[in-house]
């Protein structure tokens, strides 16, 4: 970046050019969500004809509406019931798998290996007829477990490849000094190893609770009990059932985007530092 | 010497070997062999016998139109992420690397559709496409023309495909970024000192230096194109209109969960990971990203 100084009067007619270039496209990220926000307030006659003036009366009828028709709670908690036992539920067996795989030598090593890197290129169609079946056998469909354990399984390769990634990096002395100290295997793990994968530990969180929150296909065919749903499906639903009503849909658009909006703010430098630290080394 | 004892290894390796050999090397092995024969239910119920059906279903793939339409849509929906997601991504990234105040702002502003569900932001889209009162008809109705509508069969490809791809160019945008972040600067400024220009500099040090990320996200690209499910199935629900805007995805959904064609649904999901591994191939031979690496 610093190398381009050679003419700097050219540079800063061509530097307005980037920004603007640049500020075009962060405006077609923007705006949609800023209009959807504006038009939550408006009443639907208002949404349809003018859509992009402030709202000519401030309303919150949409959105008591939206919490009114719509089990939006209870969605909420679905949702965060799901993706938290994801998240979890993979950040412990992928920290487990990596370590083993990258402090152990044992047979059948490679052909682990490859199964894992084989399963990051099976899509979820592949898979889901059978797992479906097996979840109607087991009477678990409609039952957050229906969910969790597919997207858990995965997830868990891609969270694997990363933590072997970071794991490779980190000397092994801290842990022999450890064990010349009396440690055994079980402490050097959650002492030693669990503190110093913590960056890797975070990236596998951040996108395993955004995929899962996120992943509209699992939720639809393994929970068709309407009290059951996470938020992805409950959404689906709106826009078949009140698909007219435009006020609650933006009010209910922006109920689910308003608290993902909050925690991306709040953790944007994690996130985009984990998605480059899991996509260069992975 | 810690790590010379093995029977550890059973504790950490065996729960997550057996989640994933019950819910992705069991399944995907079990899909390809139902795609066989002739599912009558999902369950087997007692003293049925699903009948053998040899490569019928397979054979089935090229007398059917509807998945004709899908695999086409798969597949111009690859090129479109290639050319325009990874394409719009390595021009904003090479600009944003080209300034020197403002970069984390605009990476936070360009990531950010990535976190929020392709359910809400179809539901998003829908409001723009409406005939009544949608956005986009009531900029022509300002501008004084006739409404359109945005979801007929003529258009409905296109309409369903930008959001698509404009919800994921910030993800290559971070990616490509941060490759070129990683080139050291010497290399650009020994490019200046010897008359190169900005451009050329692009040209002959940026490019060919992150070959190996651009392969990634196109990589990441076609397979990710040839998965799309939330958007097209939110804002064209079932191919609609008459099925011009299926996917593999959403095709195969159909055919499994609404008609309840599961055999054929299963020869669908297969084609899918034989195509998904026939393109990643194809990219990497032709980016060869290990080349001069």
């Amino acid at each position: 970046m610093a190398a381009i100084s050679k003419n700097k009067r050219k540079l800063k007619i061509s530097n307005g050019i980037i920004y603007l270039v640049l500020s075009l496209w962060a405006i077609t990220t923007i705006f949609p969500f800023v209009w959807i926000i504006n038009n939550s307030f408006k009443p639907s006659r208002e949404v349809i004809n003018h859509s992009f003036s402030l709202p000519s009366q401030f309303t919150m009828q949409n959105y008591i509406n939206a919490f009114d028709k719509l089990n939006i709670l209870a969605a909420y908690k679905n949702s965060f019931l799901i993706s938290g036992s994801v998240t979890i539920g993979v950040m412990v067996l992928a920290s487990m798998m990596a370590f083993a795989m990258t402090r152990y030598q044992f047979r059948g090593k490679e052909i682990l290996n490859s199964l894992i890197m084989a399963s990051l290129m099976f899509p979820v169609y592949s898979t889901i007829i059978p797992v479906f079946k097996m979840m109607s056998k087991a009477s678990l469909l409609n039952h957050p477990i229906s969910v969790i354990l597919p997207q858990m399984a995965g997830n868990l390769s891609f969270a694997v490849v990363v933590m072997i990634g970071y794991l490779r990096g980190i000397p092994l002395e801290m842990e022999e000094a450890a064990y010349m100290e009396g440690a055994n295997v079980r402490k050097v793990f959650i002492k030693i190893i669990v503190p110093l994968t913590k960056p890797a530990l975070a990236t596998v969180a951040i996108f395993c609770f955004l995929w899962s929150y996120n992943d509209l296909f699992t939720q639809l065919i393994m929970i068709r009990r309407r009290t059951q749903y996470p938020i992805c499906a409950l959404l689906n639903e709106i826009s078949s059932k009140y698909g007219t009503d435009y006020g609650l849909m933006a009010a209910s658009i922006a109920i689910i985007i308003i608290p993902v909006i909050l925690v991306y703010i709040l953790l944007q430098k994690n996130i985009i530092k984990g998605l480059t630290a899991g996509a260069i080394k992975g | 010497m810690l790590y010379k004892k093995k029977s550890p290894l059973l504790i950490f390796l065996l729960p997550g070997i057996i989640l994933m050999f019950l819910f992705l090397y069991k399944p995907f092995v079990e899909n390809i062999i139902n795609s066989f024969y002739d599912m009558t239910s999902v369950i087997k119920m007692p003293g049925q016998e699903w009948k053998f059906l040899g490569l019928d279903n397979y054979k089935k793939l090229f007398s059917d139109p509807k998945i004709r339409i899908a695999i086409a849509n798969s597949l111009k929906m690859m090129v479109l992420a290639v050319v325009f997601q990874v394409g719009i991504a390595f021009l904003l990234a090479v600009l944003v690397s080209l300034i020197k105040t403002g970069q984390q702002i605009f990476r936070t502003v360009y990531f950010f559709p990535i976190v929020i569900s392709a359910t809400a932001i179809g539901l998003l889209f829908k409001l723009f496409y409406n005939y009544n009162g949608g956005m986009l008809n009531q900029i022509r109705l300002a501008m004084g023309k006739e409404p359109i509508n945005w979801l007929s069969p003529s258009l409905a490809f296109i309409m369903v495909s930008i959001p698509t791809i404009w919800s994921y160019v910030g993800f290559y945008f971070v990616i490509i970024l941060t490759g070129l972040n990683a080139i050291p600067e010497e290399i650009y400024e020994a490019a200046a000192i010897d008359g190169c220009s900005r451009w050329k500099q692009v040209l002959y040090i940026t490019i060919p230096l992150i070959r190996g990320v651009m392969c990634t996200c196109v990589t990441l690209a076609v397979t990710g194109a040839l998965k799309v499910f939330d958007l097209p199935w939110v804002i064209v629900p079932k191919g609609a209109p008459q099925g011009v805007t299926h996917f593999l995805g959403t095709y195969m959904y159909e055919q499994t969960f609404s008609i309840s064609n599961i055999d054929y649904g299963s020869t669908i999901a297969f084609v899918i990971v034989i195509l998904g591994v026939i393109v990643s191939k194809i990219v990497s031979t032709l980016m060869k990203p290990d080349k001069n690496l």
